[in-house]
């Protein structure tokens, strides 16, 4: 059990008389791309919302190295390592893309006042780390060139992308990308495709991911999870789900 | 068409039943009873001549704003040198400046001096409310209560314990943010009308509890013969008290009343120095950036990692201290205070001054409350109309500048 970083049970949110997730279960091991995929409205963001703290679930447990984290406030879990991004582009947009990769490392600085009323060593250390951090992620995510632009004047593509180079500054351990391609054209897609992959295999992290591109999903992905009308429907290797009578069914609806 | 007719008829209704209810009767006593008395014919005159004014307005609104529009709005940017050569000047430009402010008291008379104290006691909480609604976002309608806190601290341990101007004044900055962190705590979860509300009711809670305190505050009839401050022990009145020596006798000069107004001016200057530094720095520190940060995201924030509880405190409390440290200045200025310092309206001047001078901007906010301060003493004569030209201040300038004096420009972090 110890190789699994993210062990979700029975998780179950309910809001009123409306079962929005039922009974989910989801596991993710180190170094793994997992897909959460389904028809609009089945629920996949609500446990995505559960996941990151946004909502306490009702029900179920969250293990995530180990630690139960269904109960934690929103920040605590991010600063464990889960970080998310949104299905609408979040990004502080009237301040520079270098300051929102920096708002980011909060936690990573020295917030001490004194510090940094008088700009101690240490203070102009850590911010210097969070720096080259930042530099470092740009670079990865091809933006360097627009770190002093208004973040809110990007191409759309370019502000996703800033998006997932914001989360990988906190130094997650688990990413989980909220419909990363919608939006994008095929190109950008791809460039997307390869980051993933990249986060994966060059930065030993591990990737969940709601996306409706199949294309993209069946590409990488490592294992899949199908939710239907919130309730699992199915999960496996992406060629498993693709041949499932009941995936189909819920996908193009009863003949 | 129509629709400007329509509105320009409702706006002169409005204005009549308005004019016709505040300035049409009057209540006068007779012997016991009350009668209701008609305004004379004058004055209906100028209440019709009032509507017509409106109705007029609005009918040609579009075509005044046009009018307006055609006034060139003063263009500060303009008349800013190059930014290469600013940076050259700029530190030459901030020591003329200063040189100046200490310079400047020895030349003119005691009243302008003591007015200049007064504008940088505004100067300050301006900017410390600046930190809350400018930069952090935070509707606070309540702040003048940390002023008071500021204040009645000094008068209080100086009345019963004899602590002098400068030991108070960490410890009524200290106390002020605490009261701010108490607040804070419980009510930073609301948010925009709601959070105004609770710091309006805070506000209004410490003013009573000062009020009513009796025993301790002296109520209504405050506290008087607060001590002055002192250079290094050196005192300012015309006779020490004992085991103390003053100013005058310690350098060997007559005696003026005027040293003592000059050196209050010379701590406020002093302070004013400090806050605008500190603030200076938390713009550019990573709270700053925080702060910015929550009020264009909050949903963002949380997903990476930031407390916005303690972001927004910290906001709060550092906004509070700043107002307990004007607190105390006023304390020792006045020499004498009381609830009615404290109440509402000043609140309200204080955050019209942070709205006026462009919210988050220091430069608006320092002239903001320059003008706030000064007009009213230039205006002397129309003391009676204050509150209708500060009323009509604030509309020209929601109309004509609804950014501010002089609207923020955020220190950008850039990379080199």
């Amino acid at each position: 059990m110890s190789q699994l970083l993210l062990d979700v049970n029975e998780l179950t949110m309910r809001f009123g008389g409306l079962l929005a997730v039922n009974s989910v279960n989801l596991k993710v091991k180190h170094r793994q791309i997992v897909s959460i995929i389904g028809p609009n409205g089945a629920g996949k963001t609500t446990v995505f919302n559960c996941l990151s703290g946004f909502y306490i679930p009702t029900d179920g447990s969250v293990m995530f190295n180990g630690e139960q984290l269904a109960g934690l406030k929103d920040f605590r879990i991010s600063r464990k390592g889960l970080v998310r991004t949104f299905q609408h582009v979040r990004l502080f947009s009237k301040m520079t893309v270098i300051e929102n990769m920096l708002v980011a490392q909060h936690r990573h600085l020295n917030t001490n006042l004194f510090a940094g009323m008088f700009k101690t060593p240490g203070y102009r250390r850590l911010e210097q780390e969070a720096m080259d951090r930042a530099v470092h992620w740009l670079e990865e995510v091809n933006l360097l060139q627009h770190a002093n632009r208004a973040a809110g004047n990007l191409a759309y593509g370019q502000q996703r992308k800033l998006e997932i180079a914001r989360c990988m500054s906190t130094q997650p351990e688990l990413l989980l990308l909220d419909e990363p391609a919608a939006g994008l054209n095929p190109r950008e897609t791809k460039e997307l495709d390869e980051l993933i992959i990249r986060l994966r295999d060059e930065h030993e992290i591990s990737i969940l991911l709601i996306e409706h591109d199949m294309g993209l999903v069946m590409g990488i992905s490592d294992h899949i999870y199908v939710i239907a009308q919130g309730t699992p429907l199915a999960d496996g290797s992406p060629d498993e789900v693709k041949q499932n009578p009941d995936v189909i069914k819920a996908y193009l609806g009863e003949s | 068409m129509r629709g400007t007719l329509y509105n320009a008829v409702f706006s002169a209704g409005i204005t009549l039943i308005l004019a016709c209810l505040m300035l049409g009767v009057r209540l006068s006593a007779e012997g016991t009873r009350l009668t209701v008395v008609g305004a004379g014919a004058d004055r209906w005159e100028w209440i019709l001549a009032g509507v017509a004014v409106v109705f007029f307005g609005q009918l040609f609104s579009p075509r005044l704003d046009a009018l307006f529009g055609r006034i060139p709005k003063p263009s500060l940017g303009a008349l800013k040198p190059q930014d290469s050569t600013l940076k050259r000047l700029k530190p030459w430009l901030l020591a003329a400046l200063i040189v100046g402010l200490v310079i400047w008291p020895f030349m003119v008379s005691r009243g302008a001096v003591d007015l200049a104290t007064l504008t940088l006691i505004y100067i300050m909480l301006g900017l410390g409310l600046n930190i809350v609604v400018g930069l952090a976002g935070l509707l606070d309608l309540g702040y003048v209560a940390f002023y008071a806190v500021g204040a009645y601290t000094y008068a209080l341990l100086s009345e019963y314990f004899g602590f002098s101007f400068w030991a108070c004044l960490p410890i009524a900055a200290l106390l002020a943010a605490s009261f701010g962190f108490v607040l804070g705590f419980p009510v930073l979860r609301l948010r925009g009308d709601y959070l105004a509300i609770v710091t309006l009711g805070f506000g209004e809670m410490i003013r009573i509890l000062l009020n009513n305190w009796t025993g301790i505050t002296g109520g209504p009839n405050g506290i008087s013969g607060i001590e002055k401050p002192t250079l290094f022990g050196l005192e300012f009145s015309r006779r020490a008290g004992e085991d103390a020596q003053t100013f005058h006798e310690f350098f060997g000069i007559d005696y003026n009343s005027g040293h003592k107004v000059i050196f209050l001016y010379l701590i406020a200057v002093l302070l004013v120095c400090v806050v605008i530094y500190l603030i200076n720095r938390l713009m550019r520190m990573p709270i700053g950036r925080a702060w910015e940060a929550l009020r264009e995201d909050e949903i963002a924030c949380r997903s990476l990692g930031l407390n916005r509880t303690v972001i927004k405190l910290s906001a709060f409390t550092l906004g509070a201290s700043t107002a307990g440290f004007a607190g105390c200045f006023f304390a020792a200025r006045q020499g004498f205070i009381s609830p009615e310092s404290f109440i509402f309206i000043e609140s309200a001047i204080i955050l019209a001054i942070v709205v006026l001078g462009g919210m988050g901007s220091q430069v608006g906010v320092i002239l903001a409350a320059i003008v706030m301060t000064i007009l009213p003493e230039l205006a002397r004569e129309f003391s009676d109309y204050r509150m209708l030209m500060f009323g009509l201040l604030m509309v020209v300038m929601m109309r004509w500048r609804p950014e501010g004096l002089v609207p923020m420009k955020r220190p950008h972090l850039e990379l080199k």
